[in-house]
């Protein structure tokens, strides 16, 4: 397509600067987004998450130095990756010693392996820019039947008035192999800065992937991450996303179980407040027999808040038994707090068993009033059911220091206790 | 594309599709295409006032900047519109004074459609008004309904009779810029059904129409208009069968009901439309707009059985505009061969303390695709809403294929909504538990799913349900592998 002023594509990345090396996957991604413009309400997938807020404006990159100690997760023994506005922070960083781990630049990355692996994968307009203009990010590899002796913890930080961050990570488990990754995303004043964030990966044979990600952002920022994952025969996968920051939110997560004998788990808690929007977009395609998917998604709107939440299963004809479940809660707190839920199943095979349940409600009153007769405060019974509701989740972060960062966020947030 | 005697013979030799046979009307046909003169030669035909033509000529001038929707979960040749006959009736098109003034073919016709008027008049006390290529010939039980007040007849006899009432009730639901195909339908229908049930009136039997496409290469265009006043009650039964076509027949309906304060429809279809042939050669396109809208503590209910048609698209919807007012929708489709069904439901919760059941059965067989597609909305207004949603998907071989996409948008806090679905296929030990007992596989898998399907075939009136059952059973035919 020719390329116009009137492009909003082209306006948006106007100030960006692509990386000084230009990789293939760079240069792809920048013809790529030739004249892609950004979704509306009326593509599909993006019906109910309007980002006008974020397209209008302008960002730029931009290295900082910063503090990130209270950031960090407390007692937690792990090989720490820091990125401040997406570019990589030696200083910050500690890798130890770890004979099953090697952590390189991403630029380090082998682009035929990796086009290859990520051949399937459907790229948008902010995976794009995040792969065009990318700041910078890492290519973990776990070596073959090992286990790393610490968990990973990519932390990310932005700062900063009008900051783009484009990190793009990729995770790599050799056959056999076991790790946990541990995301957490965090912002210091940085009003209308914008996290736009990739993670791939590729697990293969019967490798293992835990993976926590804790979006706790100011409420100013905007948040998009595109997470695509690819599982080999026997592998297992499980990812926890964990979500109660930024204005705008969009969780992107898509797993493609390319072997048999594959479990895939996806879990969700978001919670909003103020005039929040918390999107969160996952799919699993099955294209072998005798998988298994789980996925639970709850979430809590207060105030004036939106929650969105749109999981896909795809299963491909001649993937047999396959068993998939996939289940979304929402609970509405407030009258202007807005719920969006579409669970969607893609059956394309006969010898399957899939459910998916949604429900949309609000605190049960008899329950309040029992705990009310018990000489518990009204206000206080409501934290507690809350608690309870997205208790079933928070309970499958097995991590115990992340689940302890996890209660204390919550605490100082919205004052509840687990 | 011609149709010749031949072709028939070879048509009526394959048995596939048990109701594809031709009646031998001539008929008062209008040349192929679409134009503002052939709205013009329509409306003049049927002898409408000018704002009628004046509604078709806007939802023309609509129509022609819309384009087609292709978000649906199906893939078709598009119809050219320009190949389309837009009208057609049949000769005989004087009105009878009794039955037996009826031609005997089309008497015939009927009967091998097994809906004999005479049998239906005696044994089950249903008015049926019957429309064939578009005009309707018969109507019985006129006098009784008259007695009450209730108005049933043909769209047009309507817009002559009681210009007052479609004036003031077409368009108010489905308004004529609503979709691609409601608009298309609003510029070139040319008949369907009127019913008017005034106000406190139950009206005392199942109120009927029969639709046919006749005519190869016609597109079907109906009408139907329900209105029930304050505190009426109407059960209206709509079912159709068409004969076996080659080329694409496109069938755009647009149904309209209205139930003011406290008063209920029932609308329950059968849809038999032609599905193709094996190899998914031809069969009709279904594209319908049929949607409900709901005052004060008034109830609309739809229920379908959908067997036919090559592609469907359909969603009746009920708008819950009155505080405490109920919306239904009860459905089975059944996909075969090469079938493709995307059919849903809409329910709008606009009023306070209105409900809504969903129950939505997919049964897909062959290489076809069946898809639900449904949105429940919670307006901020609309304290108190429940819903309840199920949607369950059976599967009958390892090349069809089922899907689910549910829209659940809720602006209220005080609201509650459920949604579930299953997908799965017939379990074998229920296949062998049948076999051990002396039930042949074809029978038992019959069985099972008319158990499955049974929580919406029991919504439909009993004799609809008979067909219905018999429907699902044909419809499976040599689809076990």
């Amino acid at each position: 397509m020719e390329i116009t002023a009137e492009n909003k594509v082209l306006k948006f990345v106007e100030g960006l600067i692509p990386p000084s090396d230009g990789t293939s996957i760079r240069k792809e991604a920048l013809q790529a987004l030739n004249g892609m413009d950004f979704p509306t309400t009326r593509v599909e997938e993006w019906k109910y998450t309007r980002v006008g807020r974020i397209t209008n404006k302008t960002f730029q990159q931009e290295e900082r130095k910063a503090n990130i100690e209270k950031y960090k997760i407390t007692n937690l023994d792990a090989h720490l990756v820091v990125f401040v506005n997406g570019y990589f922070d030696a200083s910050l960083s500690t890798i130890k010693e770890d004979k099953a781990l090697s952590v390189q630049s991403i630029e380090k990355l082998d682009l035929d392996y990796y086009s290859e692996i990520m051949e399937e994968t459907e790229e948008n307009v902010f995976s794009l820019i995040n792969k065009g203009y990318q700041t910078g990010g890492v290519y973990i590899k776990v070596g073959e039947n090992e286990k790393t002796a610490y968990p990973i913890h990519l932390l990310h930080l932005t700062t900063g008035e009008g900051i783009i961050s484009n990190a793009q990570h990729f995770i790599h488990l050799e056959k056999g192999s076991k790790t946990e990754l541990i995301t957490t995303y965090d912002s210091d004043e940085a009003e209308n800065s914008f996290t736009n964030i990739v993670i791939e990966g590729h697990i293969e044979e019967n490798a293992n992937l835990t993976i926590q990600k804790l979006q706790f952002e100011e409420k100013n920022v905007f948040h998009i991450s595109n997470e695509f994952f690819v599982q080999d025969p026997s592998s297992q996968f499980k990812i926890n996303t964990i979500t109660t920051g930024s204005l705008l939110t969009r969780n992107g997560l898509n797993v493609i179980v390319e072997g048999e004998n594959c479990h895939t788990e996806m879990n969700g808690v978001y919670l909003g407040t103020e005039n929040q929007h918390l999107d969160n977009h996952t799919l699993i395609e099955h294209l072998y027999s005798n998988c298994t998917s789980s996925e639970t998604y709850k979430g809590v709107m207060d105030d004036k808040s939106t929650g969105v939440f749109n999981g896909k299963v795809i299963v491909r004809p001649n993937a047999k038994k396959i068993e998939a479940y996939q289940s979304n809660g929402n609970i509405l707190l407030s009258k202007s707090s807005t719920v969006n839920s579409k669970p969607e199943l893609e059956i394309y095979a006969d010898d399957v068993r899939c459910s998916h349940g949604s429900t949309t409600g609000q605190l049960d009153e008899d329950a309040i009033y029992y705990l009310r007769t018990r000489g518990i405060s009204e206000q206080k019974a409501k934290k507690l059911m809350v608690a309870a509701f997205i208790g079933e989740v928070l309970d499958k972060v097995d991590n115990s220091d992340i689940r302890k960062k996890v209660d204390q966020h919550f605490l100082e947030h919205f004052g509840w206790v687990f | 594309m011609g149709y010749t005697e031949e072709e028939l013979a070879k048509d009526l030799e394959n048995q596939e599709y048990k109701f594809g046979f031709t009646s031998n009307f001539e008929s008062d046909k209008a040349p192929n295409g679409l134009s503002e003169e052939i709205i013009r030669f329509i409306s003049a035909k049927k002898e409408e006032p000018a704002w009628l033509l004046a509604k078709r000529l806007q939802a023309y001038e609509a129509w022609k900047e819309m384009t087609e929707p292709e978000w649906a979960h199906v893939h078709y040749d598009k119809p050219s519109f320009q190949d389309i006959c837009y009208y057609s009736a049949p000769k005989q098109s004087k009105k009878y004074e009794s039955w037996d003034d009826v031609d005997p073919e089309m008497k015939e016709t009927m009967a091998k459609l097994g809906i004999s008027l005479e049998e239906q008049q005696r044994l089950t006390g249903t008015a049926v008004d019957f429309v064939m290529d578009s005009v309707s010939v018969a109507t019985s039980f006129k006098k009784k309904l008259n007695e009450l007040g209730i108005i049933f007849c043909s769209f047009s006899e309507a817009v002559q009779d009681h210009p007052e009432l479609v004036k003031k009730y077409m368009g108010t639901v489905v308004p004529s810029k609503d979709n691609f195909y409601a608009a298309l339908n609003s510029a070139v229908f040319t008949d369907g059904s009127f019913c008017y049930i005034p106000k406190g009136v139950r009206c005392p039997m199942e109120l009927s129409t029969y639709f046919r496409i006749n005519e190869g290469g016609t597109g079907q265009f109906e009408r139907t208009l329900v209105v029930a006043e304050k505190g009426s009650y109407v059960s209206y039964l709509e079912g159709c069968t068409a004969p076996m076509r080659d080329e694409n027949q496109l069938h755009a309906a647009v149904v309209e009901l209205i139930a003011l304060d406290d008063a209920e429809i029932k609308y329950s279809t059968v849809q038999n439309w032609y599905p193709g042939d094996k190899n998914g050669k031809g069969g009709v396109y279904n594209f319908v707009t049929k949607r409900g809208l709901c005052e004060r503590n008034a109830k609309i209910s739809w229920t379908q059985v959908e067997t036919g048609s090559a592609v469907t698209w359909k969603y009746p919807s009920c708008i819950l505009k009155g505080d405490n007012s109920i919306g239904e929708f009860y459905s089975v489709a059944v996909t075969n061969n090469y079938q493709q069904a995307d059919t849903g439901t809409k329910m709008i919760h606009l009023g306070k303390n209105t409900k809504s059941t969903i129950i939505s059965k997919g049964i897909s067989a062959g290489h076809s695709h069946n898809s639900y597609r449904g949105l429940v909305q919670i307006h901020g207004n609309a304290e108190n809403a429940r819903n309840f949603s199920q949607c369950d998907s059976l599967l009958m071989s390892d090349t069809s294929g089922a899907h689910t996409f549910p829209y659940i948008e809720c602006k209220n806090n005080s609201a509650k909504i459920e949604h579930e679905a299953t997908t799965s296929k017939i379990g074998e030990d229920q296949i062998f538990y049948c076999k051990q007992r002396g039930i042949d596989e074809e029978k038992a898998i019959g069985l099972i799913v008319n158990g499955y399907c049974k929580e919406v075939l029991n919504q439909l009136p009993m004799e609809f349900a008979v067909e219905a059952q018999k429907l699902l059973e044909i419809s499976l035919e040599n689809s076990v592998g």
